[in-house]
């Protein structure tokens, strides 16, 4: 029987891959727009406003206080009583975004108030405007605090994915569910579906931990 | 927006959500408790010197943190019962968040432990104390002051975590949310009332979080 059934799974691998495709193309799109939307949100964070710095980071103890679920629940069911009406792909891609662009404000925030404060002040000395001394003092500097975290961020937005499927967007934990249905061996399934996403997450991972291993290493150095 | 959310089946579910409050309450504490020890343990194993344990523990570890929490879930969900083995949901579920959150206290207890210098170690074990000793007087107690925040966080993570367990229909705070959503075709009071509610707990974790953090710079300014 097992092997019968191994077989049918075998048989539905395309079946699994073209759900991997989905998975990478929504996280893709959501980590792209995250880190734009993200680096743009932190900057503004770390900076003198003090209004505009309230309010993203309330907007952020939201965001970081619900779950994901709940989230694409209210996305998906609420908007449209707005007259937002999205379908579960774009739903997804805006729930994640907005996820993703909240966790990477408070990582490139706390990267950049993590430059010390001199290095500014010897910047405005030497004639910089504000976007100078952000382009060329800060955010390079910065970036070594930023880097670890922000990678390890991306494991948790390509995991928080598979949400997505509970409004039915077929991606890999869909077609997990799908497949389950039809071939009663939840551990070879799911254990098929937890491959693909180990073959993704774990390689960043590791990444990681070595840029963490490294950058501090230089700065330590300094 | 007012003038069309109707409070007053808010006040009709009002029993409903508090009796989900509390099983989410229950839900996230257990699988705390037991992701606690199974962090210790684990990290335990991954520090001691038999590789064989040690291997065992980093094969959990990387495995759990590398895929996604929703399909650990259906993994047990739907696995267990092909082996024979049938649990009741809420079992099932506990089981899940126990393995996945015991995954990273155990990597938040190793970084702790092992951010302690290794020459207090080594006094340990030139005053003669053994292993146990030296856990319980040198290591544990300075460890402990380090992971208090970061196990907290997890723990944030934790009961955000636990509204994955509507899923399998388990009866928490998203699935009063989903209840609302579907016998009074109220998705805006259902869920918005399901994420106030889980604010109430995040913030009350982030200011446990915040009044330790106080607590332990004092102590340690105490100490030096």
């Amino acid at each position: 029987m097992y092997s019968f059934y191994f077989q049918e799974l075998m048989h539905s691998l395309p079946f699994f891959l073209k759900g991997l495709w989905v998975t990478v193309q929504i996280t893709a799109v959501s980590i792209v727009g995250g880190i734009i939307i993200g680096f743009i949100l932190g900057i503004i964070r770390a900076g003198k406003g003090r209004v505009l710095r309230r309010l993203i980071g309330a907007w952020v103890d939201v965001i970081r206080g619900t779950p994901i679920l709940v989230q694409i629940f209210i996305v998906f069911f609420i908007l449209p009583e707005f007259g937002i009406q999205l379908e579960a792909f774009p739903a997804a891609i805006l729930t994640l975004t907005n996820m993703a662009a909240c966790f990477i404000c408070e990582i490139v925030a706390s990267g950049i108030l993590a430059v010390p404060k001199g290095q500014q002040e010897a910047a405005i000395t030497a004639g910089f405007s504000p976007f100078q001394r952000l382009r060329y003092i800060v955010l390079p500097q910065a970036m070594r605090t930023i880097l670890p975290p922000l990678v390890g961020q991306l494991v948790l937005i390509i995991k928080d994915s598979s949400i997505v499927s509970v409004i039915g967007v077929v991606d890999i934990t869909r077609v997990g569910w799908f497949t389950v249905q039809r071939i009663p061996e939840g551990i070879m399934v799911f254990g098929l579906v937890g491959i693909l996403y180990f073959v993704i997450c774990y390689p960043l991972i590791h990444l990681s931990s070595n840029l963490e291993k490294r950058l501090t290493v230089e700065n330590s150095t300094l | 927006m007012l003038e069309t959310f109707n409070f007053r089946v808010l006040l009709e579910y009002m029993p409903l959500y508090l009796q989900c409050f509390t099983a989410t309450l229950w839900l996230s504490a257990v699988s705390l408790v037991c992701a606690l020890l199974i962090g210790i343990i684990a990290c335990g194993m991954r520090l001691s010197h038999s590789r064989i344990l040690s291997r065992a523990a980093g094969i959990y570890i990387e495995t759990i943190r590398s895929t996604p929490l929703l399909a650990q879930l259906y993994f047990l969900y739907f696995g267990l019962p092909s082996l024979g083995i049938r649990f009741p949901e809420e079992i099932t579920g506990v089981i899940a968040l126990s393995l996945n959150s015991g995954a990273y206290c155990a990597e938040i207890i190793r970084a702790g432990i092992l951010s302690i210098s290794s020459g207090q170690i080594e006094a340990g074990v030139s005053s003669g104390m053994n292993y146990i000793q030296r856990m319980r007087y040198i290591i544990l107690p300075q460890a402990l002051g380090l992971t208090i925040q970061p196990l907290l966080g997890q723990a944030i993570v934790l009961v955000k975590d636990s509204s994955l367990l509507s899923l399998i229909s388990v009866v928490e705070l998203t699935r009063a949310g989903q209840m609302l959503s579907s016998e009074r075709l109220m998705p805006a009071e259902g869920f918005l009332m399901t994420a106030v509610l889980y604010l109430v707990l995040y913030y009350l974790l982030k200011w446990l979080s915040v009044w330790s953090q106080k607590r332990l710079i004092f102590m340690e300014s105490q100490h030096v």
